[in-house]
């Protein structure tokens, strides 16, 4: 019996072993797909220490300990945001002690870190780059004394509501006070006719005075915010609203000191530290095109201190390799800002709101009542699809392959309604069929009937025709331009009205997964035929902000999605999918992510709360945005951020509605799509520069995996035949049961 | 607007009951000659409210002689076939209005299509 177990344990312990091998060689190849990091097989000084990163939550100073315990360190880089570090030791020999602590835990928060480490050949702390400030970015350190400190702080009564000198809001986020005009969060912008009587509080005055005079700003400011933070609060990322500030922007840091993120459009970043009694002054190319923002976390990332300048702090990280983690305190900003009185008119027009062609002025909320529900489609559906008509119908040729599969497989003679016919391209797909099509847009209809089919104007809700009589329906992408979930429902309870009993109804919506199966679907795709230049067209005229993110930001102020949350948040992923890339750009999936590199989890809820302390829940970040819910504005073939949102349509031609057939011509042509899928409902081509572009907004709900049946199961005397997912779209067939 | 997608049309106002057929009202009737497929027809004639057809192909002036009842064995009626084709595809309301039975609602016809938006204190 003895030998026999102790045989056994023996090969217990080599299978940990191994299983430890396996681990590491899976880290190393990780970090070679991911981050262009080889690891070698030979000792060399250096190692790279998986799992070992500020982006998992390990300290500097506690991998210091760690590796220091075998030898003498000579460099230790630690990236930001990345779960790894690099660490460079005096000698070969030491560097192969230090290897021999593959496998060794640490103790991170809550969480235990398994740290895997290999050789490499050199560690390039140069490698990672130097960042420069935003252009027109200025940090002043010690622009107030500690007394002014004190005094400011002082000066600012929290408890005082007395609304004829400030406005005072307590935000989810922070607290904030407004002075000389009040900062209105539902609009982003000031009621400019409306002054605040106190103006400016006296003690600002020295402070401002030394601005001008130390040249920061020419023109005195007449608005004041204040912000009070407290530790692992923050502000999403945003550019101040172009049309109500003038260019310079003066901000005041009291207190503790935070880490602002500066965000260049095209996903260049810069995190800037600011120190407490620091004077930031933004203006030019950071105050208007840039966002910043602070993440919402309990520590930031900051320069280590250097013991022989107590004061090293640098205005931006490009010393990466002397990063450590620093706990955030309460910290109060002063930002200074001077009311705009004519439009803007600066260099940056992607990012500008006085320079939107026809951008809504105020994005509409998701409707709350029936009435909201009405003038919502109203005005961003059915207005819009009259405006549109013609040119929306010359994108719509090629009728889509399943679609057309379902209405070939129609008995002869059946009688077909297509509820929400758009041009017609259904209505003669099977002309063994007796088709009638309705559409809320007349422009369309006029369309069909001008092309010798059928139709008649109504509205999906309400069809005039006779119960029962259908052997078919079809409702190809219009469900989801109703604003409730209560009025889609109805339109497919109007859908089965029709039909006979046993006759069919396929519904077809435009789906949220615009990437199913690991396909993305004919919209997304449509990018990347397009190339650069197409892309570049499409985001110029788009008008907003140059990526989905922005826009949403730019035009509500608010952060919209979990991705951006979670890089708001710590720079740390968000998503099953995301999760290893933007993690740490390490892991290969979902799956092996959290397995492999321990310590990262793998969706935002979990990576929130496994890197405790570092970043608070996603979910929490998404609800506590601080204006309503302000529907968001999509960017053309990008991933939705959001459900509920605006659509924009680049109108062609200059022309509205009325029917140009030149333009439509000239628009076929350039889709290229002609052969193909219609890149469906939502296809449109980039504009050309050379027509002015007039841009529409069309209200969607997109739905999720799964939401559509849910919707067909609440409607009574139908069952579900299929359903199915289409090029981005959510698709079902029904039959009607004829037991209502 | 044919007759074939009158006899689909219902009045759908608010609170109606016996909203078929709409009357026509007509200022504007095109006929233009459409190709005949009598097995196309014979299947839309059973799917057909028959009397409506007939009230409406009255009311615009080409009933064709068409019976009130419907016949039997109409499948091998050439004839009568090529009366309810004419009268189903071929006759067309270009202008005018629909009518609501029971309200007196109109819906207008301009340029073949006719217009069923109701306002929303209708629907």
């Amino acid at each position: 019996m003895e030998p026999c177990s102790e045989n056994v344990k023996a090969v217990r312990r080599s299978k940990e072993e191994k299983k430890l091998i396996r681990k590491q060689i899976k880290a190393s190849h990780i970090l070679l797909k991911h981050e262009g990091i080889s690891t070698v097989s030979q000792p060399t000084k250096s190692l790279v220490v998986a799992n070992g990163g500020l982006g998992n939550g390990v300290s500097r100073e506690q991998l210091q300990d760690v590796l220091g315990e075998v030898g003498e360190v000579e460099t230790l880089v630690m990236p930001p945001n990345k779960p790894y570090a690099l660490v460079t030791y005096r000698s070969e020999v030491s560097a192969q002690r230090g290897h021999a602590l593959n496998g060794r835990q640490l103790q991170c928060g809550d969480q235990i870190v398994t740290l895997y480490l290999s050789y490499v050949n050199t560690v390039d702390s140069e490698m990672w780059g130097c960042v420069d400030l935003p252009p027109g970015l200025v940090l002043v350190e010690e622009f107030v004394s500690p007394e002014e400190e004190a005094l400011l702080l002082d000066a600012i009564d929290w408890t005082s509501h007395d609304e004829n000198v400030t406005v005072q809001k307590v935000l989810k986020h922070r607290r904030v006070k407004h002075f000389g005009y009040e900062f209105r969060y539902d609009n982003n912008n000031v009621d400019k006719d409306k002054p605040l009587p106190g103006g400016l509080p006296q003690v600002c005055v020295p402070v401002l005075e030394r601005c001008v005079r130390d040249r920061h700003t020419e023109v005195m400011p007449d608005q004041l915010t204040v912000n009070q933070y407290q530790s692992g609060q923050g502000i999403p990322p945003h550019v101040d609203t172009h049309s109500a500030f003038e260019d310079l922007i003066l901000s005041l840091s009291l207190g503790a000191k935070t880490v602002m993120d500066f965000r260049h459009p095209e996903g260049r970043s810069v995190a800037v530290v600011l120190p407490g009694r620091s004077l930031l002054v933004m203006k030019g190319e950071s105050r208007y095109l840039w966002t910043h923002g602070i993440t919402p976390r309990k520590f930031d990332l900051v320069p280590a201190c250097d013991p022989k300048s107590p004061a090293a702090v640098t205005s931006d990280l490009s010393n990466h390799s002397n990063l450590t983690l620093s706990r955030r305190g309460t910290r109060t900003s002063l930002t200074f800002r001077k009311v705009r009185r004519t439009p803007c008119d600066c260099g940056y027009p992607s990012a500008c709101d006085s320079q939107q062609p026809t951008a809504p002025p105020s994005p509409p909320s998701l409707p709350r009542s029936q009435t909201d529900a009405c003038r919502l489609e109203a005005e961003f559906v059915h207005r819009v699809y009259e405006e549109i008509a013609c040119h929306f119908s010359s994108t719509r040729h090629s009728p889509w392959p399943r679609v057309c599969h379902f209405l070939s497989s129609l008995e002869p003679g059946s009688i077909l309604a297509d509820v929400g016919c758009g041009n017609g391209k259904y209505l003669g797909v099977n002309p063994e069929v007796i088709a009638v099509g309705c559409d809320r847009s007349s422009a369309l209809v006029q369309i069909c009937s001008e092309r010798g089919f059928q139709a008649f104007v109504s509205d999906a809700l309400n069809v005039p025709l006779r119960s029962d009589t259908c052997d078919a329906c079809i409702s190809i992408a219009v469900i989801h331009h109703l604003s409730t979930q209560k009025r889609r429902q109805a339109v497919v309870e109007e859908l089965v009205r029709l039909l006979r009993p046993g006759g069919r109804a396929l519904i077809y919506v435009w789906a949220v997964e615009q990437e199913y199966n690991k396909q993305k679907s004919k919209y997304l795709k449509e990018t990347r035929q397009q190339g650069p230049t197409g892309d570049q067209e499409s985001k110029s005229l788009t008008g907003n902000a140059t990526d989905a993110h922005n826009t949403a930001q730019d035009l509500s102020g608010i952060a919209t999605d979990a991705h951006n949350t979670a890089q708001d948040l710590s720079g740390i992923a968000t998503d099953a999918h995301n999760t290893a890339q933007d993690l740490s750009g390490i892991a290969t999936d979902a799956h092996n992510t959290a397995q492999d590199l321990s310590g990262i989890a793998t969706d935002a809820h979990n990576t929130a709360q496994d890197l405790s302390g570092i970043a608070t829940d996603c979910t929490k970040v998404h609800r506590e945005i601080e204006s309503p819910a302000k529907l968001s504005v999509h960017t053309n073939r990008t991933a939705f951020n959001s459900q509920d949102l605006l659509v924009p349509w680049h109108l062609k031609g200059g022309g509205r509605g009325g029917c140009n057939q030149g333009s439509g011509g000239d628009e076929q042509g350039e889709q290229g799509s002609k052969n193909t899928l219609d890149p469906h409902t939502e296809a449109q081509a980039p504009v050309p520069n050379t027509a002015p572009s007039q841009v529409f907004h069309r209200y969607y709900h997109v739905f999720q995996k799964g939401e559509l049946e849910e919707l067909c199961v609440r409607v009574r005397g139908v069952t579900i035949q299929r359903s199915y997912h289409d090029q981005g779209n959510w698709c079902v067939i029904l039959e009607k049961t004829g037991d209502r | 607007m044919k007759l074939l997608t009158h006899n689909m049309l219902t009045s759908h106002v608010k609170g109606v009951t016996k909203g078929y057929p709409l009357l026509i009202k007509a200022t504007e009737v095109k006929v233009s000659e459409v190709e005949f497929n009598p097995n196309f027809v014979s299947r839309m004639i059973p799917k057909l409210e028959w009397s409506a057809l007939v009230q409406a192909a009255d009311g615009l002036g080409h009933l064709q002689d068409l019976p009130a009842e419907l016949v039997t064995d109409y499948e091998n009626n050439e004839d009568f076939l090529r009366k309810v084709h004419r009268v189903l595809l071929e006759v067309e309301v270009l202008e005018g209005c629909l009518q609501c039975p029971e309200s007196g609602r109109e819906f207008p016809i301009s340029r073949g299509v006719p217009n069923m938006l109701l306002n929303e204190d209708e629907a």
